[in-house]
This record gives structure tokens, C-alpha cells and sequence, in this order.
């Protein structure tokens, strides 16, 4: 590894590649950035002449979701990817130096690439009493991440809690993690939440750079549009039940054996923009919706308070209880009004009664 | 009772248009809105279309609704005495005074009726906190919409209402203020029946007709 060398396409063609999968490779990333038409032979032609990126992988507050994400990737292998198509200098899950010798890698790229290299973040970033939840090598996350983010061409934030905290910075936030947008100010920033993020998206951000030289456009917030334009709900295979009100009532039933749609089991595509129904997992294969089970909002800012309950339309009235939906709260508001109602009613039969025995 | 009533003209076009479109338009859009938070219809055919009609008759109603809670706020200014922004809010000493006595009359703490020609001061500020879920209705219903049709229009009437409150929230809450929307309802019939039978000056017919049949009580 260390300093890039060759282009792309070169170190791919060594490895045995072939120019057909190569096209297809370009052709799936044109379709994932939903370019127009050419818009494969202008990547094909970028990957030919591009030198190899230089990407470092920083793990903090994670589970390794993305990284376990990342090494589903087919279209390259990941044997491909972090061999041909990046020179991944530093992920800490899988390199093969440990230790002192590991860090140093790190801190070469940032020392000796500066300005030039590739940051994927995984993890959220405790700020709280100084950073100390997270620490790798002695050094505070936070640390850590305005050096090596500060120095870099561009960071991806990669899945939810690099996003916005994710599940880390879910109430009650006991360690006061945040996502890279706001512990690294005034760096490039690109965010690929979910949880995890789909590498498919990941690979199409780094073609795009190397193919215009810039970040694809994103969303207010931060989020690439080729990924995170579109709601899953409006993309989804079993929308037309949910036209038609077929809906699953209980899990198993005979809605669920049939396909239709999740929306009364809480669903919550349609709240959530990302690219799923398009791209789905697990080399194509399948996504949560198509398996039978709804979308849970992973990729929505802070989905594990707002998206919650998962299998609820909407969350519960505090302090009611565990079943007091808004909808049973509401109808025994109402309730309670009509009969306050019709208590008043009777108190003034009665007062009425009162006061014209008083006038006898 | 033999005192000499005047018939006097109260309620404007307007006010009557608005006060009867926004009844059925908010129980259209409740019973909409009720189906489209869960579901209570189940057809089986693949042919029908029943979260789609639903979904388009409670868009229709809510942009009718709209137009009504516009045309209200336009007669707020260009209407007559009675339709006045100033007789939803207790701007005045007398408006406060009165405020306390129609109070005082609701909970047998007094027994003088409240007596107005136009709105009592208590109905007054009471349609003032109605205005306000009404807004609130509209600007998260917008937003709940807003998902689905993302542009500047929708943007502009609820979108930006997500910069402040995440959608979920958005959603609980457009839920909650029906029923609370409910509760001022129930109470408004209520006291509109009451007081029309105690004042006896055509006050349920008015809403109709426009006309109100005051005594001259109404000016003390």
C-alpha cells in the first residue's frame, strides 16, 4: 500500500479483471448516480486515467455495522476495492499491523498526503468531559478526527451514529456523542447515513469524485441526492397495496403471506428518504420491506428516538402507559369532555330546580 | 319575556360560509384523517382504491379548509363589528370584565348570562386558541404532505415546519390537536344551545340566518 500508484483500471486489469466486468462495474455506478446517458464512459474513462485514492477508515463509537457493510460490497469484491480501486492505508478492523505500527500508518497519510487523501468515518463522537468514552491509542476520538478529517480532500460519514450520533447519541446521550457535522466544523463533509449506510452508495460517492472532481450534490441535510433523493415509500414494491389499502394487521396473517403493504405494522418508508427499494442489500439480493418486515427510518435524523416505536404508526403519549396510543388518548379526551358535559347539564337542571323553588 | 327585541343583521356571508364549510370539511377530515392513522376499512380486491380516495378526499378538505381559515382572517379585518379580530382577544378593560362574568355564568358562580350580540368574550378568546390549532393543523398537515410532494409550495405552507420538529412529532401532534379540536366543539354546541334557550334571542337560528333578536341586554 501507501503512496498511489497506477490508475484504477491498470491495478484492476493486473488483478485479473476483465474489461467486460470493469464496464459493468462503471454501468452500475452511472445508474446509482442516475447519470445520463454516456455517463458510464465518461466514468469508465475517469477510472482509466485516475490515480488510486488514498482512503483511511476511522472506527469510533460504532459496531462495525458499515464495515460489515463495506465488505458485502460485489461490484467490486471488497478484495477488489481495497486492493485495486483504493489504497486503504488504515481501517482498524481490517489491516494487518496492530499497535504503534498501526497508528503509524495513519499519521503517515495524514502527514505525507495531506489535503490529498480519503476519510470514511464510522461511529459517533462522545464530546462529554472531554472525549474520554472513545479512545483510540491513547487519543480522544474527537482528536483524532479534527486532525485526520482537518487534513483530508473530503470525509464520508458513514452510517447513522457518524451521521448524527445515531444510536450512541440516543436519549438519554449519556456520553454526549454527536456525528462528525457537528464535533469537525469547516471540513469537506459528505453523510451516508443508515444503519448501515450500503456501500453501494459509498463506492458511487467515491466514483463521483473521481470522476468530476467533486462531491455529488447533497440535501439540506448533507446527504447525496442520487442516494437519499427519493422516499422509500414512493419507490417501494408494495405501494400499490398501500393505494389499494391492503394493509398486513398482524404479523403472519394472511396480508403479510400475501405481500401487502407494512404501513399498519409502522412502517416507516414512508418518512424515510434513501435509496433502498432501488439498490437493496446484500449483493442485490433482497431489503427489509421485500423480506416482509417495515422500514424502520435508519437513515431519518436521530431514528432511534424519532422512528420509534419501530412497529407503531406513531409514538405513544407519555406517562399514559405503554398502550396509550394518541388516537385512544384523543377518543377518551373526548369521551371525558362529553360527559363533563353532560354533568353540567344536570348540575344546571338542578340548579334551575333550586332556584325556582326559591321564587315559590 | 315582553321587552321590545331588535332584529339586528350579526353574522355576515362570510362568517356564515367559513363557520358551515370548515364543519364539514373537519369532519371530513377526520374521518379521513382517522382512516389514513389506522387504517379501518380492509378491502381484499386488488381493484380498489380505498387509502388513495381516502388520501384525496382529506388533501381536498384541507385545501378547502384553507381557504376558509383565509377568507376568516381577511373578514377579521373587512367584516363587520362582529367578525372584528379585536372580539377574540380581551384587548379592553370591558373585554376582561366581561370575560370573567361569562366564566363566572358557565360555572354557576353567577346568574346574570352573559348576554352579547356578537361573541361572548369567553367564546371570543376560545375561537382565538381554535385559530390557533387551526393554523397548527394546516402548517403540520402541509409538512405531513410535504414528504410526499417536496417543492416550494409545499415548502412554503408546513415543509418548513420540519426545520423545527421532526416528522414523527409533526404527526403525533396533527393527530392530538384533532381531539383537542373536538373538545372545543363539543363545548361550543353546548353553549351555544344553552345560552340560546336562557338569552332566547335566535342565537342557534343566527348561525343560519345570519339575524340575532337582541334585547338592548346586549349593550349594558
Amino acid at each position: 500500500m501507501g503512496e498511489a500508484s497506477g490508475s484504477i483500471y491498470d491495478s484492476l486489469r493486473k488483478k485479473g479483471v476483465s474489461r467486460r466486468d470493469f464496464m459493468k462495474f462503471c454501468s452500475l455506478m452511472a445508474a446509482t448516480l442516475a447519470l445520463p446517458v454516456g455517463g458510464a464512459a465518461k466514468i469508465a474513462e475517469a477510472l482509466e486515467k485516475a490515480p488510486k485514492p488514498t482512503l483511511v477508515w476511522l472506527e469510533f463509537q460504532d459496531c462495525c455495522g458499515n464495515t460489515e457493510s463495506f465488505l458485502r460490497a460485489n461490484d467490486p469484491t471488497v478484495a477488489q476495492i481495497v486492493l485495486d480501486l483504493l489504497s486503504v492505508d488504515y481501517h482498524e478492523t481490517i489491516m494487518a499491523p496492530a499497535g504503534k505500527q498501526a497508528e503509524k500508518s495513519l499519521y503517515d497519510v495524514v502527514k505525507n498526503q495531506k489535503g490529498k487523501y480519503l476519510v470514511v468515518v464510522e461511529g459517533a463522537i462522545p464530546l462529554k468531559d472531554g472525549g474520554v468514552y472513545c479512545t483510540v491509542g491513547g487519543r480522544a476520538a474527537i482528536d483524532i478526527a479534527k486532525e485526520v478529517c482537518g487534513n483530508a480532500m473530503a470525509t464520508i460519514a458513514m452510517g447513522a451514529c457518524a451521521w448524527d450520533g445515531g444510536i450512541p447519541g440516543a436519549a438519554p446521550n449519556p456520553t454526549g456523542a454527536v456525528g462528525v457535522k457537528d464535533a469537525v466544523k469547516d471540513i469537506t463533509l459528505i453523510n451516508l447515513p443508515g444503519c448501515p449506510a450500503n456501500v453501494v452508495n459509498l463506492t458511487g460517492t467515491i466514483v463521483h469524485l473521481l470522476t468530476f472532481g467533486s462531491l455529488p450534490l447533497t440535501d439540506s441535510m448533507g446527504r447525496p441526492l442520487f442516494a437519499y433523493g427519493h422516499r422509500i415509500h414512493d419507490d417501494c414494491e408494495r405501494r400499490a397495496h398501500y393505494d389499494a389499502g391492503r394493509f398486513v394487521q398482524i404479523w403472519g396473517d394472511e396480508g403479510h403471506k400475501k405481500g401487502w403493504c407494512l404501513y399498519q405494522m409502522g412502517c416507516k418508508g414512508p418518512e424515510t428518504f434513501k435509496n433502498c427499494p432501488a439498490q437493496r442489500w446484500n449483493q442485490g439480493t433482497s431489503w427489509p420491506v421485500e423480506a416482509g418486515h417495515g422500514c424502520i427510518g435508519c437513515a431519518a435524523p436521530h431514528f432511534w428516538d424519532t422512528m420509534t416505536p419501530f412497529y407503531k404508526r406513531i409514538e405513544q403519549v407519555p406517562g399514559f402507559g405503554v398502550e396509550a396510543t394518541a388516537d385512544k388518548f384523543g377518543a377518551g379526551l373526548a369521551a371525558a369532555t362529553a360527559a363533563g358535559l353532560i354533568v353540567h347539564r344536570i348540575a344546571r337542571a338542578s340548579k334551575k330546580k333550586s332556584s325556582e323553588e326559591e321564587e315559590k | 319575556m315582553a321587552t321590545e327585541r331588535k332584529k339586528t343583521y350579526v353574522w355576515e356571508i362570510p362568517v356564515r360560509l367559513t363557520h358551515w364549510v370548515n364543519f364539514f370539511s373537519i369532519i371530513f377530515l377526520s374521518v379521513t384523517g382517522l382512516y389514513i392513522g389506522g387504517p379501518f376499512i380492509h378491502p381484499t380486491s386488488s381493484q380498489s382504491y380505498t387509502m388513495g380516495w381516502m388520501r384525496f378526499i382529506h388533501l381536498l378538505a384541507g385545501y378547502t379548509f384553507l381557504m376558509m381559515v383565509i377568507i376568516r382572517v381577511y373578514w377579521a379585518f373587512a367584516g363587520n363589528r362582529y367578525a372584528n379580530w379585536r372580539v377574540f382577544l380581551p384587548l379592553t378593560r370591558r373585554q376582561r370584565h366581561d370575560l370573567g362574568d361569562a366564566t363566572r355564568y358557565y360555572l354557576f358562580l353567577s346568574k346574570k348570562p352573559p348576554y352579547a350580540a356578537g361573541h361572548t368574550m369567553c367564546a371570543g378568546a376560545a375561537y382565538f386558541v381554535l385559530f390557533l390549532l387551526f393554523l397548527f393543523q394546516i402548517f403540520s398537515g402541509f409538512a405531513l404532505f410535504s414528504y410526499n410532494s417536496p417543492g416550494f409550495f409545499h415548502t412554503l405552507l408546513g415543509g418548513w415546519l420540519t426545520a423545527f420538529m421532526n416528522i414523527q412529532a409533526i404527526r403525533f401532534w396533527h393527530h392530538m390537536v384533532m381531539y383537542f379540536i373536538w373538545v372545543i366543539a363539543l363545548i361550543h354546541v353546548y353553549l351555544a344551545v344553552w345560552l340560546d334557550s336562557v338569552e332566547g334571542n335566535g342565537l342557534m337560528g343566527s348561525i343560519f340566518g345570519g339575524y340575532k333578536f337582541i334585547t338592548g341586554k346586549e349593550w349594558e
